[in-house]
C-alpha cells in the first residue's frame, strides 16, 4: 500500500472490527458436547473402533485391547469351569469384572476419539450438501459436469448460480454469497484483476457475470479439503504428536516388561500371580489417559479453528503456531482502521477554517470511499456544516482517477478540489494559481507526524490541507502486551515511510516495524528471522504476498485474497480478519499444553497405582505363620477393601478418569498468557502434583462403592 | 544419628560444592585446547597424537566419534582379557597365580572396560601385581577418559551452533587421560602413601599375631591404584574388602578424601557443561537435581543405619546397625560412603553392602537404578542426566505451549525415540536379567541367602553390572575360588559370569552410542532465541521438573522389583 491510497478505492470491505467475533458468531450452528444425535454416532463409533486393525496405530490402547481380549478368553473357560495354566485361580465373577472395565477403557478412550470425530463431521455434512452436482457453462461453448473441471477451464457463471469450482475471475465483477463457507451473510464483491479474485466452488453469485479460470483439479477443491479437513480424513500425525507417541510406547513396552518379570519375582516370593491381576497392573500402568485422550485432543484442536473460521491446511501448521516468535502484521486493516480518518483542518493564510471545511465536504460528498464520509463528518462535527443536498444545483461530480489523483465537483461553475499534495499543486499551477510556500510545509508536517495530507483547492486558490489520520483500533495496545506476554514479537509492516510507521508503531504499542515494505523485503525479514532461529507466522492477501506467506512457518492467507495468496499459506482465515493470528497462537499453544498436563497426569497416576494394586498383589507375602498378612499389607495406605476390590478400584477409575477428561481434552487447557516458568509452575502443580493425589482419592471413593456397597 | 555424623556429612556438601566449579572451570579449558598444564604436558600430547597418527583438529561427526570410542573399546577389552588370560607366564606375579578361568575373565574384563568394577574374583588371592598395574589400572584410566571424552563430545552437540560435528575422539581421550585423570591421580595416590596406605611390588609378608596366629599380609601398589579406583569412579578394590582394608583406606582423613575423589569429577562436569554452554546456570541446575538425590539419599540411609533393623530391634540390639561397618569409620561415615559409591557408579565400599538395614539397602539399590544418573560415572553420568532432561523437557515442555526444546534447540521425534532407547534399555535388560537369573537354576545357584535377601543380592547384581557401578550384596557370587595356592581349582559360574558381563557391555555401551547420537542430532540443530514464552531450563522449577521425571520414569519401574527385595525386610523383623 502506498502512502496515498487513492481516496475513491473501489469495492472497499466493510472494516473488521478489532476484536474477534466470537467463534458461536459464524453462520454454522455451534454443536454442544452432548448433543445427542452426536452422542449416538459416537457410541456406535466407538464399537466399530475396536477393530484391532485400527487399535494397532494406538500402541497404548491396543495394549489394552489384548488385555481385555485375554482375561474374556480366561473367564469364559472359568465359566464353563475349566482352568488355563498359569492364569491363576480367580473366582469367574472377579475376571468377569476386571475384564468389563478393560473392555470399557477402551472403549471410552475411541468414544473420546469419536466424539471429537463426529464434530467435524456434522460440520461436513453441512458442507457437503452445498456440493451440488453443477453443470459449468464453458466459455468456448458447451458444458461440462461440475467434477470434470480441469485447471485452465474457463466457465462462464451468471447471477444465481453457484461457482462449479475454485478458480480466478478473469473478466467480470459481481458479489458473491460465500455465507456457506464462511458463515458471513453480508456478500463480497469479486472482480478480475488485483487481490480479490479468487472464488470459492460452492459459493453463489448473486449478481452481475463473471468468468472463472478453474484452479483446481477435480476432488482437490477448497471444499474438499475442507471436509477431508473437518472429518479428520486427511489428519496425519504432528509431529510433536509422534514424539509423544514414541514416549508412551516406550513407557508401555517399560511397564510391560516390568509386569512380564514381576511373575518370576513373585513366584520366588511363593506368592501366586493371576493373569487377571497382572494384566490389571499393566492396564493401570501404562499411560491410558493420555493415549486414550490423544487423537481427540489432535482433532479437537483443529475443530477449534474451524470454528473460529480458520482452516489449517495441515496439522503441522496448527502445531508450529504455537511456538511463533514474530510475527508479522499488516498495518493497514489490522493496526489500523483500514481507513484514514479526517481530523483536522488546516486553511491557507487568507482563508478561514470554514471555508475551507465547506469546501472539502462539497468535494467529499460524492466521495463515498471512508476517508472520504470522514471529511463530511469532521467538518458536520467540529464547525456545524450540515451536509447540503445538491439537487438544486448544477454539480457534476469528478471522481477519483488514478492519473490524476484527485477528485472533486464541480458546482455552479466553482471548481472544488481536493486530492495529494502533489496532485493539487500541479492542478493549481495548470490553472495559472501559484500555492503559498504554507501548502508545502503543512504537507510535509502532517506526513512527518504519520498522518496523510489531502490538499484541497477552489480554481486556482489553494484553501488548505485536510489532516487524514490513521487511527489504530482500539484495544491493539492490549493485544500486543499479551502477545509480549506470551513472548511473542510483533513487527508492524507497512509501505508508510519510516517517520509515519514509528510513529504508529508507538502508538499502537508493536516492537518493531518494517516501513516502506516491499514484498522482497518482507521475504528477506522473515528469512533473517528464520536464520535467528525464529518462528514467524504472517497474514497476506495479495498475490505479491504468496512469497512471504510460502516462506513463513505459519503464512494465514486471507480468504479475500487471491488464489496465489490461498495457495501459499498453510491456513486460510474465512473472516479474512487479520488480527486471528492472535487467536490461532493460542490454539496452537492450548494444543500442546493440553497434551502435555494430560501426560503429566497420566504418569503421575501411577504412583497411587502402584500403592492400590502392589500392597494387594503381594498382601501375604512372606507372612508369619498364622498370619494372613504380610510386611507388605503395611503399604495399602488407602486402607482398601480387599485385595480383589483394590484392583479393581484401581481399573475402574483408570477407565472411569477418560471420559471425565474427555471435556478437558476437547475444550483444551486454559491458556494463560504469563511467562513460560510461571505457567509451567502452575501447570505442574494442578497436573503433576494433582495427577499424584487424584487417584488417592479416586480409588478411595470407587473402592467405597466396590468393596462397602458391593461386596467385593 | 549423631551431630558428629551430620556435621562431618555437611561438611562433605560443602567441600564438595565448594570444588565443583573450580574442576569444572578447569576441564572446561582442557577440552578448549588451552588446558593449565598444556606448557608442560603439551609436547607429550603432541607425542601421543604423532604416535596414534592422527589430526586433534579432524573433527567428527557422531558416528565417527562413535565407531572411535567403540573399536578403542574393543581394542582395550582384548588386551585385558590377554592379560588376564596369561598372567601366569607374565613378570610381577610374586604369589604365582595362574589367569581366572574364561567366564571370570570375560566378566571381568567387561567390567573393567565398562568402568564398572564389578569383581567376580578377589583381588588379593586372583591377580597379579601385572594384571593389577598394566591391565586394571590401565582400564581404571582409560575407561575413564572414554566417559569423559563422550560426555564432553556430547556437550558439544548441545551447545554447538548448526554443526556437523562432535569433536575428535581420540585428542579428547587423550586431553582427559593427560590433563584431567592422571594428575589428580598423582596427587591424591602421594597423599594416599603419605597417610600409609600400601604402595609396594613386595610379595606378601608373614606375620605372626599377639596370639600366635600365623598370616600373611598382601601388599602392592594399592595407592596409585586406589587413587585412579575412586576418581574414575571405577570401584575396583586392590583388596577384596575395598576400601574397609585400612591399607586401602587407611584413616578418618584418607576416608573423606576417598568420596571426593569418587564424586569431583562427575560434579564438576555440571560445572564444565555450564561454562560449555554457555550459561554457567544450566551447570548448577543439574547439579543441584543431583544434589537433592543425593542428599536425601544420605539423610534416609544415615536414618536406617542408625535406627536398625526390625530384626535387629525384636533381638535387642540397639544404637544402630554396626553390622558389617568398619568400627574405624562408624555409622555416618559408612552411610555417606554407600550413598557415595552408589549415587556415583563408583562401587568402592567401606563397609559391607550387603549387610545394610533392609531401607539401609534400597536407597543404594534405587540410586544405581535411576540409571547412574545421580553424579554417575565420570561422563556416563552427565552424559545420562542430560538425557533424562530432555525428556522432562518433552513431556512438561509441552506444558508452556510450545514445542519443547532445551538450549535454543527443538527436540523432536528422533531425539525422543534415542533418548526412550537410552534411558529405557538398560532398566529393561536389568529386570529381564533378574527375572532370568531368579526364575532359573543357573542363576540360583550363585545366591547366599534365602528369601528376599537372596532376591535382593540377584537384584543388586544385575542393577549394578547393567548400571556400570560394581559394588556388590557380595553374597552373590561367580566365582568359586577355594583356598590353594596359586588359585588351584577354582571355577566360575558360567551364567551369573556371562550374563553379568553382558550386562556391563549393554549398559555401557548402548547409551554411549545413543548419546552421541543425540548429541550429533542436536549439533546441527539452530538455536533459537529464548524469550519470555520459552521454558526456562536453569530454575528451581525445572530442576524439581527433572527431579519428578527421573523418580516417575525411572525408578516407579523397579518399584515392585524393590517392594520384594529390601522394602519387605525393612518392613518385618523377621529373619531369613
Amino acid at each position: 500500500m502506498t502512502a496515498l491510497s487513492g481516496p475513491a478505492s473501489s469495492a472497499q470491505q466493510p472494516a473488521q472490527g478489532g476484536m474477534p467475533r466470537g467463534h458461536d458468531g459464524s453462520g454454522r450452528p455451534t454443536r454442544s458436547l452432548l448433543e445427542p444425535a452426536i452422542l449416538r454416532t459416537a457410541l456406535l463409533d466407538s464399537l466399530r473402533k475396536l477393530d484391532p486393525r485400527a487399535m494397532i496405530r494406538n500402541p497404548v490402547m491396543f495394549v489394552v485391547e489384548i488385555g481385555a481380549l485375554l482375561t474374556t478368553v480366561v473367564w469364559l473357560v472359568q465359566a464353563l469351569g475349566g482352568s488355563i495354566s498359569g492364569a491363576g485361580s480367580d473366582p469367574a465373577w472377579y475376571t468377569l469384572t476386571v475384564s468389563v472395565w478393560l473392555w470399557l477403557t477402551v472403549i471410552f478412550g475411541n468414544f473420546a476419539e469419536a466424539i471429537a470425530e463426529g464434530r467435524g463431521r456434522a460440520q461436513a455434512a453441512t458442507l457437503r450438501a452445498m456440493r451440488s452436482e453443477t453443470t459449468a457453462r464453458l466459455r468456448d461453448g458447451g458444458t461440462k459436469n461440475a467434477g470434470e473441471l480441469m485447471p485452465g477451464d474457463v466457465v462462464v457463471v451468471l447471477a444465481g448460480e453457484a461457482i462449479p469450482g475454485d478458480g480466478t475471475v478473469v473478466k467480470g465483477i459481481a458479489s458473491v454469497d460465500e455465507s456457506a463457507i464462511t458463515g458471513e451473510s453480508a456478500p463480497v464483491i469479486r472482480e478480475a484483476g488485483g487481490d480479490r479474485s479468487a472464488v470459492t466452488g460452492g459459493t453463489r453469485v448473486l449478481s452481475d457475470e463473471i468468468h472463472v479460470e478453474i484452479t483446481q483439479k477435480p476432488g482437490e477443491s477448497f471444499l474438499d479439503r475442507m471436509i477431508a479437513l473437518v472429518e479428520g480424513a486427511s489428519r496425519r500425525k504432528t509431529p510433536n504428536e509422534i514424539a509423544l507417541g514414541i514416549l508412551l510406547a516406550g513407557l508401555s513396552l517399560i511397564f510391560l516388561v516390568v509386569v512380564v518379570t514381576l511373575r518370576p519375582f513373585a513366584d520366588y516370593a511363593g506368592t501366586a500371580t493371576s493373569l487377571a491381576t497382572l494384566i490389571s497392573l499393566l492396564v493401570a500402568l501404562i499411560p491410558t489417559t493420555i493415549g486414550a485422550l490423544l487423537s481427540a485432543i489432535g482433532i479437537a484442536g483443529m475443530d477449534r479453528l474451524v470454528r473460529r473460521n480458520v482452516l489449517a491446511l495441515s496439522g503441522r501448521a496448527v502445531e508450529a503456531s504455537g511456538d511463533v516468535d514474530v510475527l508479522l502484521l499488516d498495518k493497514t486493516g489490522t493496526i489500523t482502521l483500514g481507513n484514514r480518518q479526517a481530523s483536522e483542518f488546516v486553511p491557507m493564510p487568507g482563508v478561514s477554517e470554514r471555508e475551507l471545511a465547506e469546501a472539502a465536504q462539497l468535494a467529499s460528498l460524492a466521495d463515498e470511499t471512508p476517508e472520504g464520509r470522514s471529511i463530511v463528518v469532521l467538518a458536520k462535527e467540529k464547525l456545524g456544516i450540515r451536509a447540503r443536498e445538491l439537487g438544486e444545483h448544477e454539480a457534476e461530480f469528478v471522481p477519483f482517477t488514478a492519473q490524476t489523483r484527485m477528485s472533486g465537483v464541480d458546482l455552479d461553475g466553482v471548481r472544488l478540489r481536493k486530492g495529494a499534495g502533489d496532485a493539487i499543486e500541479r492542478w493549481i499551477a495548470a490553472e495559472g494559481g501559484t500555492t503559498p510556500p504554507q501548502l508545502r510545509a503543512e504537507l510535509d508536517r502532517i506526513a512527518r507526524d504519520g498522518g496523510t495530507p489531502l490538499a484541497v483547492a477552489r480554481d486556482n486558490q489553494a484553501l488548505g490541507v485536510v489532516h487524514l489520520q490513521d487511527v489504530v483500533k482500539e484495544g491493539m495496545r492490549e493485544r500486543f502486551d499479551h502477545l509480549r506476554a506470551m513472548g511473542i514479537r510483533t513487527v508492524m509492516v507497512t509501505g508508510d515511510n519510516p517517520l509515519t510507521a514509528a510513529k504508529i508503531a508507538q502508538e499502537a504499542g508493536v516492537d518493531d516495524f518494517l516501513a516502506e515494505a516491499t514484498p522482497e523485503a518482507k521475504l528477506a525479514l522473515i528469512r533473517e528471522h528464520q536464520e535467528g532461529g525464529r518462528m514467524v507466522a504472517m497474514t497476506g492477501d495479495g498475490t505479491n504476498d504468496a512469497p512471504a506467506l510460502a516462506q513463513a512457518d505459519v503464512g494465514v492467507a486471507m480468504n479475500t485474497g487471491t488464489q496465489a495468496a490461498r495457495e501459499a499459506g498453510n491456513m486460510v482465515d474465512l473472516d479474512s480478519n487479520p488480527t486471528k493470528l492472535i487467536e490461532i497462537v493460542e490454539v496452537g499453544k492450548q494444543l500442546l499444553i493440553t497434551r502435555g498436563a494430560l501426560t503429566t497426569f497420566s504418569i503421575a497416576n501411577d504412583v497411587a497405582k502402584y500403592f492400590a494394586i502392589l500392597p494387594a498383589i503381594f498382601a501375604s507375602t512372606y507372612a508369619l505363620a498364622g498370619s494372613t498378612t504380610g510386611p507388605l499389607d503395611q503399604l495399602n495406605v488407602m486402607n482398601l477393601g480387599t485385595p480383589r476390590s483394590a484392583i479393581i478400584s484401581a481399573i475402574v477409575f483408570n477407565a472411569l478418569v477418560i471420559p471425565l477428561l474427555v471435556p478437558l481434552a476437547l475444550r483444551g487447557v486454559k491458556f494463560r498468557p504469563v511467562g513460560a516458568t510461571q505457567l509451567l509452575r502452575r501447570n505442574l502443580l494442578v497436573y503433576g502434583l494433582g495427577g499424584l493425589i487424584a487417584p488417592f482419592a479416586g480409588i478411595k471413593l470407587v473402592d467405597l462403592v466396590v468393596h462397602n456397597l458391593l461386596g467385593a | 544419628m549423631t551431630v558428629q555424623g551430620w556435621i562431618q556429612i555437611l561438611v562433605f556438601f560443602a567441600v564438595l560444592t565448594a570444588l565443583t566449579p573450580l574442576l569444572g572451570a578447569y576441564m572446561h579449558r582442557v577440552f578448549r585446547g588451552d588446558a593449565i598444564l598444556g606448557s608442560v604436558l603439551g609436547p607429550v600430547e603432541r607425542g601421543f597424537y604423532r604416535l596414534l597418527r592422527v589430526d586433534p583438529r579432524q573433527e567428527q561427526d557422531w558416528k565417527g566419534y562413535a565407531r572411535s570410542a567403540l573399536i578403542f573399546s574393543l581394542g582395550s577389552w582384548l588386551l585385558l582379557y590377554a592379560i588376564l588370560r596369561l598372567q601366569g607366564s607374565l613378570p610381577f606375579n610374586p604369589a604365582g597365580f595362574g589367569g581366572a578361568p574364561a567366564d571370570v575373565t570375560f566378566n571381568t574384563s567387561s567390567s573393567f572396560v565398562a568402568n564398572t568394577n564389578w569383581q567376580y574374583y578377589a583381588g588379593e588371592t586372583t591377580m597379579s601385581n601385572f594384571s593389577q598395574m598394566a591391565g586394571l589400572a590401565v582400564q581404571n584410566f582409560l575407561s575413564a577418559a572414554v566417559g569423559i571424552a563422550v560426555v564432553i563430545a556430547v556437550i558439544r552437540g548441545f551447545s554447538a551452533r548448526s554443526l556437523k560435528t562432535l569433536g575428535n575422539f581420540w585428542s579428547d581421550l587423550t586431553r582427559a587421560t593427560l590433563y584431567v585423570l592422571l594428575p589428580l591421580a598423582f596427587v591424591i595416590a602421594l597423599f594416599f602413601v603419605s597417610q600409609g596406605l600400601a604402595q609396594s611390588l613386595s610379595p606378601a609378608q608373614a606375620f605372626t599375631s599377639l596370639e600366635g596366629v600365623k598370616g600373611v599380609i598382601t601388599l602392592g601398589p594399592v595407592a596409585s591404584q586406589e587413587a585412579i579406583k575412586l576418581l574414575g569412579t571405577n570401584g575396583g578394590g586392590f583388596f577384596n574388602v575395598n576400601s574397609a582394608m585400612p591399607f586401602e583406606n587407611a584413616s578418618g582423613l584418607t576416608n573423606a578424601v576417598s568420596m571426593l575423589a569418587i564424586l569431583i569429577v562427575p560434579a564438576a562436569l555440571t560445572a564444565t557443561f555450564g561454562r560449555m554452554v554457555g550459561n554457567r546456570r544450566q551447570g548448577w541446575m543439574i547439579y543441584g537435581a543431583m544434589f537433592a538425590f543425593f542428599a536425601v539419599a544420605v539423610a534416609i540411609v544415615y536414618a536406617a543405619e542408625s535406627h536398625g533393623s526390625p530384626a535387629q530391634q525384636l533381638a535387642g540390639i540397639h544404637g544402630g546397625n554396626m553390622e558389617g561397618k568398619e568400627t574405624r569409620f562408624g555409622i555416618g561415615s559408612s552411610s555417606l560412603f554407600a550413598v557415595v559409591t552408589t549415587v556415583a557408579s563408583c562401587g568402592a565400599v567401606n563397609a559391607a553392602m550387603e549387610s545394610l538395614t533392609g531401607i539401609g539397602g534400597a536407597i543404594p539399590m534405587a540410586n544405581m537404578m535411576t540409571g547412574e544418573v545421580i553424579f554417575g560415572g565420570v561422563g556416563s553420568g552427565l552424559y545420562g542426566m542430560l538425557m533424562f532432561v530432555i525428556l522432562a523437557v518433552f513431556i512438561a515442555g509441552l506444558m508452556v505451549g510450545r514445542t519443547p526444546e532445551y538450549l535454543g534447540k527443538k527436540i523432536g521425534a528422533r531425539e525422543i525415540k534415542l533418548t526412550m532407547i537410552g534411558t529405557l534399555a538398560v532398566p529393561l535388560f536389568v529386570l529381564i536379567a533378574t527375572a532370568a537369573a531368579i526364575a532359573s537354576r543357573y542363576g540360583l545357584k550363585s545366591i547366599y541367602n534365602g528369601g528376599p535377601q537372596g532376591f535382593s543380592e540377584t537384584l543388586y547384581a544385575y542393577t549394578s553390572q547393567a548400571n556400570n557401578n560394581g559394588s556388590a550384596f557380595a553374597g552373590y557370587t561367580g566365582f568359586i575360588q577355594p583356598n590353594a595356592p596359586g588359585n588351584a581349582g577354582s571355577f566360575g559360574i558360567t551364567f551369573a559370569d556371562l550374563l553379568g558381563g553382558g550386562a556391563m557391555l549393554v549398559g555401557r555401551f548402548l547409551p554411549l552410542v545413543v548419546v552421541l547420537a543425540i548429541g550429533g542430532a542436536l549439533a546441527g540443530r539452530k538455536v533459537a532465541p529464548a524469550g519470555p514464552g520459552t521454558m526456562r531450563t536453569d530454575t528451581p522449577t525445572f530442576g524439581g521438573l527433572t527431579v519428578g521425571t527421573i523418580l516417575l520414569v525411572a525408578l516407579l519401574t523397579f518399584v515392585p522389583a524393590l517392594l520384594l527385595g529390601p522394602v519387605v525386610q525393612g518392613l518385618t523383623d523377621r529373619m531369613f
